[in-house]
């Protein structure tokens, strides 16, 4: 589905000193994944998830989505359509003030027919469980919903890939929740490949494959399971893993043997509850 | 607090016959409603037009507190108009002097009328935003204002700005009320001092807001470009603008009453 | 020395077809050199309830004094018992509005009426507590520093003003957790050093408990619980659950664990002690 191969972005700051966003990265993601990228604030996680949609251009390398170079400017429209994009603040990127008009916005940009609309609309805010706040305005919404509204306004334009740049990071408990559980019932019911940026953990928890970046470098990936084992190498990235990891990793250093692979608390207390 | 008063410009969602009136048809019959305030002279014509709104606001299901309250920006205003055309107007039945200052009859007459004028100019216009969303209103100047491509008037463009402008005036009315409580909280003071003061006072508030708004438009453009935006061209809509039943008989009844009040004010010269 | 709120009520847009019971009957009182963190799902009325407690927000009925001073009265009296509390908003990096980071620090110092001499000595501290360099980032634009800097920027403002009792809406809402970390770090050493009062509003039940000595549950505009974190997890969980505040993850292990016969004590409250819990339970060195 998206190919990206040594990918480098850079550009130069206000300072004028030249910053290496992204500087060599190699990435495939397949049809109906579910990967998450994490990193600390820098790391160059944003920078990756603009090239997807040809927001930015790679500087060197390629970027592919569906076989479709996106250097190449009569593909961009098709690639924006095919890869939706959700950001970190609900607030600005909802354009209209009713609901279900704001999620007509993408379909009307690329020229759907009028009737054809209103199903497609009906349809992405069933998606994300928004039906009954179809006519609502979206500034009187909580921000768990206002993002909701967010991915359906995406989902009315059938994209076959979602990246979603930090949704939780301006969201309370019950709102990362609804967007946790939305996501990942988009790409289990609807096969949509799910790019999910973060810096929750938990949240990534939930992915097939994990990918840590560095100072515009891949780092590693891996499994959620091999990714939060390694407790010691994330907490220097500026990250932290899951704290039955992080226990288990501890009780491992003053010399209790567990396993290196425990992730959850349940595999926690029953490591703990074999040993004497 | 007052910024969270203004009403103007709120959209109060419900299904009424006025609600579901095309926006064109809305807006044109408040263009012609204020066209027709102009013409009214006599109390009659006043009624009249008292009366119409009344009975446009009873069918659109607004809470009247509601409409009301959509005049409390302007009734300042209001009684600035009215003072000044009480004490300006030329006249000949003094009702009282006070030094240079007099009052006749005539004046007092003016003073009233520029008042309700405004009242009802205001009240009308609220009812067109109170049951148009700001996204179909602006969709129907859009449309109104196609004709006019031709001779460059950007339509889409205007257009999509109203929009957005529409979608955000809640959110920064909101981000000016929490920045002046954190401000006020340092001890800031936006309410003494001379203009000059209040003005430098002012920029506390005002150097976040800005900076807030261009961030806003900033993302808010990637966002709308995410979304496959790329202007007015090829463009498509969601409901598409159709004049029903309803819509011409809405329009036919505000010309009449304009036609109406035309008549009550000139009748007699044109018909003699 | 405290800020007492009694029998407080407040209603947002009244007399309108908006109007919103915010706040119903609340009675707390907070002393200096208390922790309390408070907690309540978006909407519950947290947010309306600190805003009362330095006048930003004046309740319908009921009072808020700060020793035994009416703070919504008139008068300098009232005004400088307001500005015992020093407030931080959520995101407080979005209100910095002055050309450079000293400027912005000697905001409130300056309204508070102190002579130059004292605004600097106020806004150097300020910046040594939360870590700022002063020959560094004094002079500099707030405005291109990173998040984290802003954000400390922001915060150093409102500890310059010298408050008895610090609130903090969500200090580390979008942070990292880096950065998290050291936002906290700063907050709690100002505690230490200076005595000041911390009221500290969040949904993250892993800072209450770790910060906090006393945690106040809002729900639906009421004090649903006020009393120890570790009694109120124990004795409320399932209550808690239901109101939509989470219990931390350090209780649901330690719980857990406890359930497959782990002998650990009440009042676990963050990793460091659950580790040493756990090898003492094990017998382990």
């Amino acid at each position: 589905m998206i190919k990206i191969e040594n990918l480098k972005h850079y550009y130069t700051d206000a300072d004028g000193n030249e910053v290496k966003a992204l500087d060599g990265v190699t990435l495939e993601i397949k049809q109906g994944e579910f990967v998450a990228v994490i990193g600390a604030n820098g790391s160059g996680k944003s920078t990756l998830a603009r090239h997807l949609n040809c927001l930015l251009l790679p500087t060197s390398g390629r970027v592919e989505v569906g076989g479709k170079d996106t250097l190449d400017e009569k593909h961009m429209w098709y690639i924006r359509q095919q890869v939706g994009m959700v950001f970190q603040n609900p607030d600005n990127q909802i354009v209209a003030a009713i609901v279900e008009e704001d999620v007509a916005f993408g379909p009307e940009n690329i020229g759907v027919a009028g009737p054809e609309i209103a199903p497609r609309v009906a349809k992405a805010l069933a998606a994300v469980g928004m039906t009954d706040y179809a006519r609502h305005a979206p500034h009187l919404l909580s921000g768990g919903q206002k993002q909701r509204v967010a991915i359906a306004g995406i989902m009315a334009l059938e994209p076959k890939c979602i990246v979603l740049d930090e949704p939780t990071a301006m969201l309370d408990p019950q709102g990362r929740k609804e967007i946790v559980s939305t996501v990942r019932r988009l790409n289990k019911e609807k096969g949509i490949t799910i790019v999910y940026i973060t810096h929750y953990m938990t949240e990534a928890l939930a992915a097939d494959r994990v990918v840590v970046m560095e100072k515009g470098h891949i780092r590693f990936t891996g499994t959620p399971r091999e990714v939060f084992s390694r407790v010691d190498e994330l907490e220097q990235l500026g990250l932290e893993a899951p704290l039955a990891a992080k226990v288990a990793s501890e009780l491992r250093k003053s010399g209790v043997k567990l396993s290196e692979n425990i992730i959850t608390d349940e595999e926690l207390a029953q490591a703990l509850c074999q040993l004497h | 607090m007052m910024l969270s008063d203004i009403t103007l410009g709120q959209y109060f969602p419900g299904n009424s016959l006025v609600h579901r009136l095309d926006p064109r048809t809305k807006i044109l019959a408040t263009i012609i409603y204020i066209i027709a305030i102009f013409f009214a002279s006599a109390p009659l014509s006043y009624g009249i037009l008292t009366g119409f709104a009344a009975v446009v606001i009873l069918i659109s299901r607004l809470p009247w507190l509601l409409v009301l309250k959509s005049l409390k920006p302007i009734w300042i205003i209001v009684i600035l108009t009215m003072l000044i055309h009480m004490f300006t107007a030329p006249g000949e039945h003094i009702i009282f002097t006070w030094k240079f200052l007099s009052v006749t009859q005539e004046g007092l007459d003016m003073g009233l009328k520029m008042a309700v004028r405004l009242i009802l100019l205001l009240l009308f216009s609220s009812v067109l935003t109170f049951t148009t969303s700001p996204i179909v209103l602006t969709d129907g100047i859009e449309s109104l204002l196609r004709p006019f491509k031709r001779v460059g008037v950007p339509a889409h463009e205007l257009a999509m700005m109203m929009t957005i402008a529409l979608r955000f005036i809640p959110t920064l009315l909101e981000e000016t009320d929490r920045i002046m409580k954190a401000q006020t909280a340092r001890g800031a003071d936006f309410s003494s001092g001379n203009l000059l003061e209040r003005m430098k006072n002012m920029l506390p508030l005002l150097v976040p807001l800005f900076i807030s708004a261009f961030r806003r438009a900033d993302e808010l453009a990637v966002a709308m470009e995410a979304r496959c935006y790329r202007g007015g061209e090829g463009r498509t809509r969601m409901h598409e603008l159709a004049f029903a039943a309803g819509d011409y008989a809405a329009l036919t009844l505000t010309v009449l009453l304009a036609v109406g009040l035309a008549v009550l004010r000139w009748g007699n010269v044109c018909v003699l | 020395m405290s800020i007492a709120l009694t029998n407080i009520y407040h209603t947002y847009s009244k007399g309108t077809p908006f109007e919103r019971l915010a706040l119903q009957d609340v009675s707390l009182e907070i002393a200096k050199g208390e922790i309390v963190a408070v907690i309540g799902h978006t909407g519950s009325g947290k947010s309306t309830l600190v805003q009362h407690l330095n006048g930003l927000l004046k309740p319908d009925k009921g009072q808020a004094a700060i020793d035994g001073v009416n703070i919504n009265a008139k008068g300098t009296q009232a005004k400088a018992a307001r500005q015992q509390v020093g407030m931080v908003f959520q995101y407080p990096e979005h209100q910095i509005f002055a050309e450079t980071v000293f400027e912005d620090i000697a905001f409130g110092p300056r309204n508070k009426g102190f002579n130059e001499d004292e605004v600097a000595k106020q806004v150097r501290e300020a910046m040594a507590f939360v870590g700022l360099d002063y020959d560094t980032f004094a002079q500099r634009s707030p405005f291109q520093l990173s998040g984290g800097q802003m954000r400390r920027v922001a915060i150093a403002g409102v500890v310059a003003m010298n408050p008895d009792y610090l609130v903090l809406d969500e200090p580390s809402a979008g942070l990292d957790p880096r950065s998290r970390n050291a936002v906290f770090r700063e907050i709690m050493a100002l505690h230490k050093s200076r005595g000041i009062a911390i009221v500290l509003v969040t949904h993250s039940m892993e800072e209450a408990v770790k910060y906090a000595d006393r945690l106040l549950v809002i729900n639906g505009g009421k004090v649903l619980f006020d009393g120890q974190p570790a009694a109120i997890f124990k004795e409320h969980g399932a209550e808690l659950v239901q109101v939509g505040v989470d219990v931390p993850q350090v209780y649901k292990l330690a719980a857990l664990l406890r359930q497959q016969g782990l002998e650990l004590p009440e009042g676990i409250k963050d990793e460091a002690a659950l580790i040493k819990a756990i090898k003492k339970a094990k017998g382990w060195k």
